[in-house]
């Protein structure tokens, strides 16, 4: 299958008063279409400034991004209309992706207009159909963002984003402002949305157990480096990096089998340095349980241990 | 259903009397301007008449704020002078208001570019000159009337308008609305006046009725030192420097106009203070 979407060594440096700070570091995925591939991290590991700078919001320090072939490195400034129609992105905040000055029907308007996509008198029409795909009322039009529910602005935002039919989806934490019951809900249209249409998403979150039922592959990030990439299955049933294996034996369960499921547990120590002072070596070795002499001197390189599975990490690539 | 959010409206702003009160004396003011014709008893006295028997009468029935040196009505006076008033504090911000946002929005939303270092540097300029300084200086270079002044004070006016939507664009261009905007791929006219700028119209709207009693402020100082409307026509500031001469002898002639002056001003702030925290309350 052909990629939708390719990032082959992503840098991201930000200079600040107190040096710089390295965001994002020789990032390398594929996405296929009509496939989720989950970007998980703490916050702080550069999963949304890899998201940003797939928006052209950020510009690259070094890398490539290329959209079904094409190089898409620059700024969203100077990418054209046609790319803009094909990327669109869903954001953490609900409350602050809709203009508060603007009616629901004129923000679904915008994209239309912009794009020319239906005839002027079928704007109306179009706008009704959006609301439906997200399951709200065609009333909805006439209101402002102010009268609606956190997970309504957020269906709101995800027709504007559907509305230009766009193949690949960025959703930088679109469930993590919203209640849990209203968390679900977002999912399963998210879920229903990608089966109609064959859409590739771009799943930015913190929450690795939401991956486990969306997402095709998943990839975790640490201090803006990948640290493993893997099928879902996989990643969750033989997890290979001790990053991995720390999360997952940490996330709660309700049930003996999916205790079972889980790898033994691992405690967490420390806490995630900072990504201005990185520690030398493996940028995981102070909170590793495995750690090495040679993690502390030479940072581990990305291998594929099987097909489809990358890990970053001496324990694993040298065959413990 | 409009009713009722206008019946909203009114209940929130009519909860400080102090507003209400400000609302009553603009109005009161704004219909003697409008009918200063009808409502002045002697509306022949707004122009060039004389009449040094009835000179300097003190205040009485048939002249409540007395009469000037000419025998004039100074009541009849007062609401001619409204008229000039308030017709620069209106022409000022229609010409002030419409330039100040588009640059402010300009520079903020272009912030650290170009745009924003030259539009900046300018505004910080004309801010750095004492306001009625600058408006002193270019109403003496050009001839002293009320449309010169009316120029002279949206001169030195515009640059708080840019720096009130300056840093409001700042702000909200780093908003996810307006970037989504941007990566759908609206127009810049789009995103400064359609996502940008409602978001500060309670703002600036605010600041325009505040902004009127100081215009007709600084007017009536222009005019007080013969800058404005040129007599025989009516004008607060000119009212106050005539009768100056003659205190406190025949206080009336100058102490009445003054009070309008302070009225205005007044009005105008209470009605301002009103309106921002209908705003205020609006958006919580």
């Amino acid at each position: 299958m052909k990629e939708l979407l390719m990032v082959e060594n992503l840098q991201k440096f930000f200079t600040t008063s107190r040096g710089v700070v390295k965001a994002v570091h020789r990032v390398s995925f594929a996405i296929y279409p009509g496939e989720t591939f989950g970007l998980v991290g703490e916050s702080g590991s550069g999963k949304s400034t890899v998201a940003y700078m797939v928006m052209g919001m950020y510009r690259p320090t070094a890398g490539r991004i290329l959209f079904k072939g094409q190089d898409i490195t620059m700024p969203h400034t100077r990418r054209p209309l046609a790319l803009k129609k094909d990327l669109q992105i869903v954001f953490q905040d609900p409350g602050s992706s809709l203009n508060p000055r603007r009616s629901i029907g004129e923000i679904l308007e915008l994209p239309l207009r912009v794009h020319r996509l239906v005839d002027t008198r079928r704007i109306r029409e179009r706008i009704e159909e959006l609301l439906s795909i997200v399951e709200l009322p065609p009333e909805y039009a006439e209101k402002y963002p102010r009268a609606l529910g956190g997970g309504e602005k957020q269906m709101v935002a995800i027709a504007r984003a559907l509305s230009t039919e766009p193949s690949l989806l960025v959703l930088d934490e679109p469930t993590s402002a919203l209640d849990v019951s209203i968390q679900a809900k977002i999912i399963s249209t998210l879920v229903r949305i990608q089966r109609e249409r064959n859409l590739g998403y771009l799943f930015i979150t913190h929450d690795l157990s939401l991956m486990r039922n969306i997402a095709h592959r998943v990839a975790i990030m640490y201090l803006g480096r990948i640290m493993e990439l893997a099928s879902a299955r996989v990643f969750f049933e033989k997890p290979l990096h001790p990053y991995t294996k720390m999360l997952l034996s940490s996330i709660p369960v309700v049930s003996e089998e999916e205790e079972k499921l889980k790898p033994a547990r691992v405690f967490s120590t420390g806490e995630i340095p900072s990504p201005i002072d990185l520690p030398p070596g493996c940028v995981f070795h102070p909170r590793c349980p495995e750690v090495r002499e040679v993690c502390r001197e030479r940072e581990p390189e990305m291998v594929e241990v099987e097909p489809g599975h990358l890990v970053r990490c001496h324990a694993v690539s040298s065959g413990s | 259903m409009r009713r009722t959010r206008l019946g909203r409206w009114w209940y929130k702003f009519s909860r400080n009397p102090l507003s209400v009160v400000g609302l009553v004396i603009v109005a009161f003011i704004v219909f003697c301007a409008i009918f200063a014709p009808w409502v002045a008893p002697y509306p022949e006295h707004a122009g060039p008449y004389v009449n040094y028997g009835e000179a300097n009468k003190p205040p009485s029935l048939t002249h409540p704020f007395g009469t000037d040196v000419f025998g004039r009505d100074v009541l009849s006076r007062v609401f001619f002078a409204f008229r000039s008033s308030l017709l620069m504090g209106v022409v000022v911000l229609a010409i002030v208001v419409p330039v100040g946002v588009t640059l402010g929005l300009l520079a903020g939303y272009f912030k650290e570019s170009w745009i924003d270092i030259l539009i900046m540097r300018i505004t910080d300029i004309f801010l750095s000159v004492p306001p009625l300084i600058l408006a002193l200086a270019i109403t003496s270079v050009l001839k002293p009337n009320l449309t010169n002044a009316m120029i002279a004070v949206s001169v030195m006016w515009w640059p708080w308008y840019t720096r009130l939507v300056y840093g409001m664009a700042t702000s909200l261009r780093n908003e996810y609305f307006v970037q989504s905007a941007e990566l759908i791929g609206a127009s810049k006219f789009h995103i400064l006046f359609r996502e940008i700028l409602p978001n500060c119209v309670s703002t600036i709207l605010t600041k325009m009725t505040l902004d009127m009693g100081w215009v007709i402020l600084i007017g009536a100082a222009l005019s007080f030192v013969g800058l404005g409307e040129q007599p025989p026509k009516p004008a607060l500031g000119t009212m106050v420097a005539d009768g100056a001469k003659y205190l406190p002898e025949y206080w009336w002639i100058s102490v009445f106009p003054g009070l309008a002056i302070m009225l205005i001003v007044l009005g105008f702030n209470l009605l301002g203070d009103g309106i921002g925290d209908l705003f205020s309350l609006e958006e919580a």
